[in-house]
């Protein structure tokens, strides 16, 4: 679907693909969203009347990091094998991708956990457990909504329902990913560097 | 006037078939995905809670008619207002300016549908359901003894008040709730609406020849998607609040008002361009078809509104000079709020110089845009008034703020819906709309509009402020008060002269034909009501006004435009 | 800072104006004292701001003549008439030159009333305190004002006293703006423009009244259900009014030995807990001071007249006058009641 089908005698009539307008913009509502988080939680840094602070329970979390970054470059790749009809290298890059996203929620939720049981921090807490568990949480949330269209494509892959024709479609929701990993680095900056 | 029949692809000819049982036409509609059909489900979901939202307004003129009142008791009078700001924005203007685009968009860019009939039909219904949760808070909602509770905060909904220790039982639950899942529906077709203009125009539809009306709803679908999504934001925070002990709002643990109110108006001002701006679009297609004229630059009116949009996003502390701000930022947003004069101004002018050498035909659909015109340059005026910050903190909150977003919200945008139900309704039915009561309708209607909404300017100097049930006798408020009420009265009747116009135009209305008003668009290219394909063959264009070129091929528009 | 002169001409001008064209009698027979109209003003900013808004309102009002007349115009000239062809108007499509100019002139306007109001925010906004300014602690509580005079050791509600000031003597009274739950907003259009009390979020404004009087206001920011009955009183007093109202203010209650059965009933009730009468027992700051409550001449902040008849019925049933306040029906026997009342009564 590179350009709507249109009358014989208009060749020259290319308009943009309508997956990718649509996915752009809903990239660009999504963006408002973080947006508005991204400035609650720089809103309330430092305001809290108790304890813990960032400082005293957060550690950088480099290897989650690198894993969600590198899953931006995977899904990259895979688009580029599918592009050439490699459906094998797909498949095997799309999963490789899939793993390194759930390596990341895994990573997230051994963080949690620690927050929770060992420092004692909950979203009632204080304003940095407020705003920490839904800022982390809705960027975790999109990873899960993601990590769930990777499973889905990965095993319309295996069982051979994947071809050629779908390229623009699977580029779609690549573009969702490589957005859920552009925020991950707003967040990383928001929360682990300048928050800390 | 000529009723020609403009043979662009023309139409297959399907005689139909025998009517279905109701039940299976039912089942039509709920299942569709037609996007002329979900328009139309829009617009009548839209005019349902019209009347709602107008019989709450109503309830409260009685209320207020007279000082001291008792009519409705406060907490009833509390839910009222903030149902009938809640119902108008967000279950009314929205969803029927958004299913008019539905129905003309695709029409007008020479397209078969949207660029995602199913997720139209999943934002109608999400929409839909956002409405029904609303109001299902009368009755779900635990409230004191025992009685279901709506939302009485406001529209506005300011913290604390909305948090748990203040707004005790579910009723804010729904709201929030509510709104964020047709916030979903109203993104979902903003989205569609964006890939539909970009994606789906016909051969010949370059950007710079798209009606004004596409153009219009391009950018307001563009607004809205960074617009609603920061309400849907805060209303995630708030519900954390309420249900996790979350503190974003929580004053005792540090929490921020003031966060509240920023976010709020960071969605509540653009909001109101996302209002407005379709109605610039309706009232940009019908003023150079009844002034027999091509709008009046074209290019600038585009520029322009992009440029409201763009600086719309820049001035939402307007609504903020009261909260104590400093003086640098009180400057700063006067400045940004004074600058969206200027493209509005354009506008006006435009049309202005559209209607200067025209031939003005007085039909209703015109009737109600020049009268939109008037009290458009109104409410822009009140509100650079509203904008000088030292008056607004005397304003602000007073019924003359009131009275200034009617003027938008009734005076421009309710009565360019008036006039784009009366231009389009031929071509969605196929039947005139009766032009003696479509004009008992419009003059009623601005006879109570003028009557309600210019006194409530005056009360509001004399200090009335909004949202009080009741008032003191000795304020000197009570006749102006009383003449509000009157007006309020009018204008009900005059929508209920609408209603029955529809219903008996629906049965023995005059046929339309296509082309009715001898208009210049694509959607006037197909019968009336089109086939459900729209468009036998996909239509080629060459300029703004396809059907102009067709019609004066001795004159046509791509002669001139660049 | 006093520039009531010229703003005194405007506003007779203009309110005879007003009054001639827009309101019936009744609307404006009790102006002067009665209607808050902030085209009344009658204190420094509130002048500033009358100032502005009239020459904001010349602007707005000779652009609403020269396009309103236009249009007025063109939709009259350039009607379709009977006896017209059938033929099209000319096609005009737009023209760069009529463009600009209507892009350039409304830019000029902006500039010229941005610059305007700009000086007139510094003004207000930044006015520096001076040393010897009353300073006054307003803190909303849902449905009524909590008055604080922390330098004179005063608390009252609901009826704030603060000198006049004139020319030789100038008095401005700052005031220092709280809230206690949810936001309100203070607002006595004669003497000034409103600002919210928000919590957590402490805020400032000014007034300056060169006329003694009443001058009414109310809260302007929706704050629940009784939001519309949170009613406010300014009395600006002679300085000397004022000096006997502050020295009044300072005493400790009456303790007058006829009506011991009611302060003992205020005492021993839930009373005690929510209200403060200085020299007995009873500190609570829930509900509003009464140390001084028959000095006052409204109770639940404005909703009903201090009088014996309204104070009975409104212990009895806050309710009836304020349903959905936050003071309880605390559910006394009559004689209590009337005990209460004429305690209640004692405290000047």
């Amino acid at each position: 679907m590179s350009a709507i089908p249109v009358s014989p005698g208009a060749e020259d009539w290319e308009l943009p693909s309508r997956g990718k307008v649509a996915m752009l913009s809903l990239l660009t509502g999504e963006t408002a969203i973080f947006t508005i988080f991204v400035v609650g939680y720089i809103f309330y840094l430092g305001r809290d009347i108790s304890g813990p602070t960032p400082r005293q329970v957060l550690d950088i979390p480099v290897f989650n990091t690198i894993c969600l970054l590198s899953s931006s470059v995977t899904i990259w790749l895979s688009e580029r094998q599918i592009e050439r009809g490699r459906i094998k290298a797909f498949a095997a890059l799309w999963a490789l991708t899939l793993a390194l996203g759930i390596e990341f929620l895994i990573g997230t939720w051994l963080e949690w956990k620690k927050l929770i049981f060992v420092d004692g921090l909950t979203i009632r807490t204080n304003l940095f457990g407020t705003t920490f568990y839904s800022l982390v949480g809705l960027h975790a949330t999109h990873v899960v909504i993601g990590a769930i269209g990777l499973t889905l494509i990965l095993i319309f892959t295996l069982t051979g329902h994947i071809n050629e024709s779908h390229t623009e479609r699977i580029q779609v929701f690549a573009l969702y990913w490589h957005f859920v990993d552009a925020v991950w680095v707003v967040v990383f900056t928001v929360v682990y560097i300048v928050g800390r | 006037m000529a009723d020609q029949s403009i043979p662009i692809g023309g139409s297959l000819d399907i005689t139909p078939q025998e009517r279905e049982p109701l039940l299976d036409r039912l089942h039509e509609w709920v299942v569709t995905v037609d996007h002329k059909r979900l328009g139309i489900l829009y617009v009548l979901y839209a005019l349902c809670f019209m009347l709602i939202a107008g019989a709450e307004a109503l309830s409260m003129r009685i209320q207020l008619a007279v000082p001291n009142n008792h009519f409705l008791p406060p907490e009833i009078y509390d839910q009222f207002f903030t149902m009938h700001g809640t119902t108008m924005v967000f279950l009314v203007g929205m969803p029927i300016l958004f299913g008019i685009a539905n129905y003309v968009v695709p029409l007008q860019i020479g397209a078969r549908d949207m660029a995602f009939p199913r997720l139209n039909a999943f934002s109608f219904w999400l929409t839909a359901f956002g409405g029904v949760l609303l109001y299902w808070s009368y009755i779900g909602g635990f409230g004191l003894y025992g009685m279901g509770n709506a939302p009485d905060v406001g529209w506005f909904a300011y913290a604390p008040l909305t948090t748990r220790p203040f707004s005790i039982g579910s009723s804010m639950d729904y709201w929030a709730l509510a709104l964020i899942v047709s916030g979903f529906g109203t993104l979902g077709t903003a989205i569609n609406i964006i890939a539909t203009t970009l994606s789906m125009r016909c051969r010949g539809m370059t950007l710079l020849r798209m009606p004004l009306f596409v153009w219009l709803m391009l950018v307001v679908s563009a607004l809205t998607l960074i617009t609603i999504t920061p309400l849907t934001a805060a209303q995630v925070m708030l519900l954390l609040d309420r249900y996790l002990g979350a503190h974003f709002f929580d004053v005792q643990a540090g929490g921020s008002a003031l966060l509240w109110i920023h976010f709020f108006w960071i969605f509540g001002h653009p909001e109101v361009y996302v209002l407005v701006l379709p109605v610039f679009g309706i009232a940009s297609e019908i003023i150079p078809v009844f002034s027999r004229k091509a709008i009046f630059g074209y290019p600038a009116m585009v520029a322009a509104s992009v440029g409201i949009a763009f600086v719309s996003l820049g001035v939402w502390a307007h609504h903020m000079f009261t909260v104590g701000m400093s003086s640098v930022s009180n400057t700063f947003f006067v400045l940004s709020t004074m600058l969206v004069g200027i493209p509005t101004g354009i506008k006006i002018f435009n049309w202005l110089a559209t209607i200067w050498g025209g031939k003005v035909r007085f039909q209703t659909p015109m009737l109600f845009c020049i009268a939109f015109l008037f009290q458009f340059l109104i409410a822009g005026l009140t509100g650079i008034m509203l904008s000088v910050a030292p008056w607004d903190w005397q304003l602000h909150n007073s019924y003359f703020v009131i009275a200034h977003f009617h003027y938008v919200l009734v005076g421009a945008i309710v009565f360019n819906i008036f006039a784009a139900i009366y231009y389009w309704f031929p071509k969605v039915t196929g039947k005139m709309l009766s032009e003696t009561l479509g004009k008992w309708h419009f003059w009623l209607f601005l006879i109570g509009f003028h009557l309600t909404f210019d006194t409530m300017h005056f009360v509001g100097i004399l200090g009335m402020p909004r949202s009080i049930y009741t008032y003191e006798a000795n304020r000197g408020w009570g006749t102006l008060n009383f003449i509000i009420s009157v007006g309020a009265f009018i204008q009900g009747i005059a929508v209920l002269i609408f209603v029955w116009n529809v219903i008996r135009s629906l049965r023995k209305g005059k046929e339309a034909g296509n082309d009715p008003w001898d208009a210049w668009t694509l959607e006037w290219a197909t019968p009336s009501p089109p086939p459900a394909y729209n468009f036998a063959s996909d239509p080629v264009v060459h300029s703004r006004r396809p059907l102009w070129d067709i019609k004066h091929p001795d004159d046509p528009d791509w002669k001139y435009e660049s | 800072m006093n520039r009531e002169q010229g703003a005194h001409a405007a506003r007779l001008t203009f309110l005879l104006i007003l009054a001639a064209a827009l309101a019936g009698p009744s609307a404006w027979a009790d102006l002067p004292q009665q209607t808050p109209s902030i085209f009344a003003p009658a204190s420094t900013p509130a002048y500033s701001i009358f100032g502005l808004s009239i020459f904001a309102l010349a602007i707005t009002g000779g652009i609403f003549v020269v396009v309103g007349g236009l249009m007025a115009y063109a939709v009259i000239r350039y009607r379709e008439r009977a006896n017209d062809d059938t033929s099209e108007p000319p096609q005009i499509y737009g023209s760069t030159q009529v463009e600009l100019a209507w892009t350039v002139i409304p830019i000029l306007i902006v500039v010229v009333l941005f610059l305007t109001t700009a000086r007139i925010i510094f003004a207000i906004q930044d006015a520096p305190q001076p040393k010897d300014a009353l300073d006054v602690t307003v803190i909303g509580h849902q449905f009524w004002w909590e008055f604080r005079y922390p330098k004179l050791g005063i608390v009252t509600a609901n009826e704030l006293h603060v000198p006049v000031s004139t020319p030789g003597d100038p008095q401005p009274t700052f005031l220092h703006l709280l809230s206690a739950d949810v936001d309100h907003s203070f607002w006595v259009p004669q003497l000034a423009g409103k600002t919210d009390l928000i919590p957590n979020h402490p805020n400032e404004t000014w007034i300056e009244p060169t006329h003694t009087g009443l001058y009414y206001g109310q809260c302007a920011q929706f704050c629940g259900v009784e939001h519309a009955k949170m009613l406010l009183r300014v009395y600006v007093d002679s300085p000397a009014e004022f000096a006997a109202w502050v020295k009044d203010q300072q005493q400790a209650a009456v303790n007058d030995p006829q009506v011991t059965a009611g302060r003992e009933v205020f005492e021993t009730h839930a009373c005690a807990n929510c209200h403060a009468i200085k020299g007995t027992g009873a500190v609570g700051t829930f509900g509003p001071d009464l140390t001084h409550l028959a000095s006052r001449a409204t109770i639940a902040a404005g909703a009903a007249n201090n009088t014996p008849q309204d104070l009975y019925a409104w212990i009895r049933d806050p309710d009836a006058f304020k349903p959905g306040c936050l003071m309880p029906a605390m559910q006394l026997s009559d004689s209590d009641i009337h005990e209460l009342v004429a305690y209640l009564e004692t405290l000047h």
